[in-house]
């Protein structure tokens, strides 16, 4: 696996996390209850923390000054590698834990496999990153179920926020020349084989929600292996990144 | 039925505490999400700790107009405290 490639890896990680992370961020202050506020900050908190870790380690990598910041704040969409399900909107509250807990269940399966990385640092990461996932599945899985298993009409949201998301879950399982060559190095992860666990632990969630399997028949990709986005991370990345364009190369 | 979640009292035991301290209380739909708002709110996740929830109306508290009866007569009887052994060096602080 050459240096860039590696560098990729690691990019598609950090920015899953930044962008989840900020778009829980956009939550604080208006969860439906101060509990609920303070648990969604806390993952978003997580998620950041993470992406910082992982972009500080992916700059050092490429070894061309570029820092945590200088990844987060100086790169236009095309360059972002995140994938798409973490950058849809936040909707309503059932949206918001469908598309967290779709992504929860797929980002444990990868940190765990991740924990055995032969890339040391990256190893540390995901031991570090994998405490605070174990919470943020059960965290997000214990709203499906209480929304599915809820009222008619949570039901009906959660239903109708699985089925918004769902068609972006097939892009968690694809496997380019990037995850190739990191599992061939012994960095990566084997995305494709997660797919059963992945499957196994959200059938297990629904059915205690009393849902199915939602029955979408579309689905896309390339967000993460090729930088097409869908239209919503562009206005995203304007928010995020406003200060820094308008004020460059300031200490904060 | 009260729209209003219940409320639940917190009690914490740090990871070199002896014994769990009243930490706070908050609202929570059931005692997990108690638990798992007990660990945000109030550990900021500090491993080793252990967290009991209790709902706030399974508590019974004493009322501060008893307080005389409850608690005055054992202040008039010293020999209620154990004040008069005197206790080896060697056994230390008790």
């Amino acid at each position: 696996m050459n240096k860039d490639q590696h560098v990729e890896f690691l990019l598609r990680l950090g920015d899953n996390s930044l962008v989840l992370g900020h778009r829980l961020s956009e939550w604080c202050g208006h969860a439906p209850v101060l509990e609920e506020d303070i648990a969604m900050t806390n993952v978003a908190l997580d998620l950041i923390g993470q992406a910082r870790m992982l972009y500080s380690h992916a700059g050092e990598i490429e070894g061309k000054g570029r820092d945590e910041d200088a990844i987060a704040y100086l790169r236009d969409v095309l360059d972002w590698r995140n994938c798409l399900l973490v950058e849809q909107p936040n909707g309503d509250f059932a949206d918001t834990m469908a598309r967290q807990f779709l992504f929860d269940v797929w980002n444990f399966e990868v940190f765990s496999a991740l924990t055995k990385s032969s890339d040391e640092q990256l190893a540390a990461i995901a031991a570090k990153a994998l405490k605070e996932i174990s919470y943020h599945r059960r965290h997000s899985g214990d709203w499906v179920i209480r929304l599915g298993d809820g009222t008619e009409e949570s039901r009906a949201k959660m239903i109708a926020a699985l089925d918004r998301v769902w068609g972006f879950t097939d892009e968690l399982f694809q496997m380019d020349d990037v995850d190739k060559a990191a599992l061939a190095a012994g960095i990566g992860v084997d995305l494709e084989a997660l797919r059963p666990a992945w499957e196994s632990h959200v059938g297990a969630v629904l059915a205690e929600a009393g849902l199915e399997k939602p029955s979408v028949t579309w689905s896309v990709k390339g967000g993460r292996t090729k930088g097409h986005h869908s239209e919503h991370l562009g206005f995203l990345l304007a928010e995020l990144q406003f200060m820094q364009r308008a004020y460059p190369n300031s200490n904060w | 039925m009260s729209k209003e979640w219940p409320l639940w009292e917190v009690f914490t035991r740090s990871k070199a505490g002896m014994h769990h301290r009243h930490a706070g209380s908050l609202r929570a739909p059931d005692a997990e999400m108690a638990l798992q708002n007990a660990r945000d709110v109030y550990t900021r996740r500090g491993e080793g700790v252990s967290i009991w929830v209790v709902k706030s109306v399974d508590i019974t508290a004493s009322d501060p107009d008893d307080k005389g009866m409850l608690f005055d007569p054992s202040d008039d009887k010293i020999y209620r405290h154990p004040t008069f052994y005197d206790i080896p060096d060697e056994v230390g602080h008790m």
